[in-house]
């Protein structure tokens, strides 16, 4: 089959799709939001899904994964389920507040947003549309780069709702935030959702989102989450991935940050068929701090990739990329870490490190740094290694009467525990923690939390 | 407790060991050395099981059962301890960590029940006043940046954790000050029992003043060439090895 045929028809299949369903697409009655949606549209069908040959998609052949017919859905659909019965993506000990979208689409347990005591308002990005015309299309779409990235724009035409976050100014929001992206279907599904948020000059908040697939269906997800992060704001954001075999996850976070702000974000895949995660940060103001940190196990068939690219547009500002991998089995891994800095920004301190672990022959890790450095007062380092397990270090361990299995785990939990301990919340990263060693004790099944009998 | 028996040991297909006899019985302490390379460290690991050593003759019994059979950590949950001539480090795993779940494998061994983490720390604090191991060290991760004379140390502190029946040290005493001397020797003599034995390889009589073997063997080139009492030690001390290969080579 010609390729570069299949490929327009993608594209194409799904611009038809957009036409097929202009009137639920496009029937909000609200002009900003369908012109940016036409917009994505038209640059979905110039720029065309990526294929083989792009660089940017060169180990996740995305092309091929988004062929595949399914279904889609951009209504909510009304499924019947107890949460506490099925799911706990509980995080003891941690006052969180949790949020659940299920779908794409927010699940409405009152009200669809809210604006607490302090000011931060939280709820679903549809409703806040509406509710916040002016707060949201100050920022929508405005970082997400949907001209230029087709995988954003195809997210643009089609995603109608998620969670959107704002916290005003200078209020330290004490709660953790703890977004749950379901996935339950009785057919296999295509999910497109959004997330916004907004911290306003001085403001600080954690968010934690948690992906989860809780039936056996194949889902095929494309997130995007715009942050915005103003001037001396702090924000932590961790994402936990946990889906099933079957399932393939397109992750878009796109960080705009302005002077003197800090994000931190911490990747955690521990599980997932097909998973890329793509992290574009713009340092846009001086003296910004910026950490993006990963960490991902993979075993049998399951891939893994991950994509960061931070852009230094302004002097001072300092960015550390840390990702770690454990493959397994037959698990493919990939990690591209761009580092751009412009001529403008000066006395750029930018490190990335990725070191990855293979435990069998057949596992495979491709690691490409690439720095573009365009001005001459900077420090930037990088590293990258793929190796295996200590020999020396695992008999020194079991010459201490540790067995063999015990001593590759606390090995392998060693290693992964450089990114965890990056976590800045004490109870979530003692959570993860635990998450973490019980995938790496293979006690941690895609249906650890879920007592439907899916299998 | 150990008898080894005609031991012949490659490496890489080169033969090592070239048929070792050596029986060591509870409560008696052996001093082993020999020049560089003559297959001190080959033997060590060869006991603690190491896997690039191959044994191809030969045989181990230790306590009536036959060593070979048995994988490293089984040996060590069987009494035996080897302290390392290079101490590797193993960054991300704290020594508390180590410990603890070395400890709580021997106990489960022997039908124990595991230590809480308030009993172990509890444990190592005595242990540690034993060995005088800066308690900055156990807070690390094992070894991690410990100089030379702190992974020594280290080996020591271990060692006295987890009371083995048969300690086999390597060059436990090189790189270290008089002081950190005293303390492994402390270490050797705090152990030892009518129902223990340690193996000493070292380089230097000065340890043996504090640790007073009962034999002292010489290896040389895979063979042990010598044995004889504790004066045998002062006696290399004083005239080095060469007249002992002479005497070899002589015959
Ligand atoms: N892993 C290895 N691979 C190849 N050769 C080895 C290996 N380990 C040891 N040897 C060789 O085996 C011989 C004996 O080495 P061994 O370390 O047992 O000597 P030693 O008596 O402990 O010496 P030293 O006093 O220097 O510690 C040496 O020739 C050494 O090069
Ligand atoms: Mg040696």
């Amino acid at each position: 089959m010609n390729i570069e045929y299949k490929l327009a028809d993608v594209t194409e299949s799904f611009v038809s799709l957009f036409e097929a369903n202009r009137n639920i697409l496009l029937a909000e009655n609200n002009e900003h939001l369908n012109s940016i949606r036409r917009e994505a549209v038209t640059s979905l069908a110039k720029l065309k899904i990526p294929g083989k040959k792009s660089e940017n998609y060169k180990y996740t052949a995305i092309g091929d994964l988004l062929f595949e017919e399914m279904n889609h859905v951009f209504s909510p659909k009304k499924i019947e389920f107890n949460i506490e019965d099925i799911f706990s993506c509980d995080i003891p000990e941690i006052d969180t507040q949790a949020i659940l979208v299920l779908n794409g689409f927010f699940l409405n347990q009152g009200e669809e947003i809210t604006k607490l005591e302090n000011g931060v308002i939280i709820g679903s990005l549809r409703a806040a549309m509406k509710s916040y015309p002016d707060l949201v299309y100050k920022h929508f779409a405005q970082y997400s780069d949907y001209k230029n990235d087709p995988i954003a724009a195809l997210n643009t035409a089609f995603a109608q709702d998620g969670v959107f976050l704002y916290v005003p100014k200078n209020v330290k929001h004490e709660k953790s935030i703890q977004i749950i992206h379901l996935l339950l279907s009785e057919e296999d599904q295509m999910v497109q959702h959004r997330n916004l948020f907004i911290l306003e000059e001085g403001a600080e908040a954690n968010v934690v989102i948690c992906d989860h697939s809780l039936s056996i269906q194949k889902f095929i997800t494309n997130s995007v989450t715009e942050v915005f992060a103003d001037k001396n704001s702090n924000f932590n954001i961790t994402r936990v991935q946990n889906e099933h075999d079957k399932s393939v996850q397109i992750t878009n976070s796109f960080i705009q940050q302005e002077q003197d702000s800090t994000v931190t974000s911490n990747t955690i895949s521990l599980h997932g068929g097909v998973i890329r995660n793509n992290i574009k940060v713009n340092l846009n103001g001086e003296n910004c701090e910026n950490n993006s940190l990963g960490l991902f196990l993979a075993d049998k068939e399951q891939h893994i990739d991950n994509s960061i690219y931070i852009n230094h547009l302004k002097p001072n500002c300092t960015s550390n990329q840390l990702y770690k991998g454990i493959l397994d089995e037959n698990a493919r891994g990939a990690f591209a870490g761009r580092i751009h800095v412009w001529p403008d920004a000066q006395k750029t301190m930018a490190y990335q490190k990725n070191n990855n672990i293979l435990l069998s022959d057949d596992a495979k890790m491709n690691s490409k740094p690439q720095l573009e450095i365009y001005a001459d007062d900077v420090k930037c380092s990088h590293g990258a290694t793929v190796g295996q397990l200590d020999e020396e270090a695992l008999f020194y361990m079991r010459s201490r009467g540790i067995n063999e299995r015990e001593s590759r785990l606390l090995l392998m939990y060693a290693f992964a525990h450089e990114v965890i301990s990056e976590i800045k919340l004490p109870a979530l990263r003692e959570r993860i923690d635990e998450l973490v060693e019980k995938r790496l004790r293979g006690e941690l099944s895609r249906c650890n939390n879920c007592k439907m009998n899916c299998r | 407790m150990l008898k080894i028996n005609n031991l012949k040991v490659n490496i890489n297909d080169k033969q090592i060991l070239k048929g070792i006899n050596l029986e060591v019985k509870a409560g008696e302490v052996h001093a082993i050395m020999g020049p560089n390379g003559s297959g001190k460290s080959t033997l060590a690991s060869a006991l603690a099981g190491r896997e690039y050593v191959s044994v191809t003759d030969g045989s181990i019994e230790y306590l009536g059962k036959d060593l070979l059979d048995m994988n490293p950590e089984v040996r060590a949950l069987e009494g035996i301890f080897l302290g390392f001539q290079y101490p590797v480090e193993i960054p991300g795993v704290s020594m508390v960590n180590f410990m603890r779940t070395a400890i709580n494998e021997q106990r489960k061994y022997k039908n124990l029940e595991a230590l809480s983490a308030a009993e172990f720390l509890k444990l190592m604090h005595e242990k540690k006043s034993v060995v005088g191991i800066d308690s900055n060290l156990t807070k690390r991760s094992v070894n991690e940046g410990f100089s030379g004379g702190e992974k020594k140390k280290n080996e020591i502190f271990q060692m006295a954790l987890l009371e083995p029946r048969l300690a086999i040290l390597d060059e436990t005493d090189s790189g270290l000050d008089i002081d950190a001397l005293r303390i492994v020797a402390n270490g050797v003599n705090l152990l030892k029992s009518p129902e223990t034995a340690s193996i000493i390889i070292t380089h230097y009589q000065r340890l043996l003043d504090y640790i007073v073997p009962d034999f002292v063997h010489v290896l040389y080139k895979g063979r042990i060439v010598k044995s004889g009492g504790k004066e045998l030690a002062l006696e290399l001390e004083e005239k080095g090895y060469e007249w002992i290969t002479e005497e070899i080579t002589a015959e």
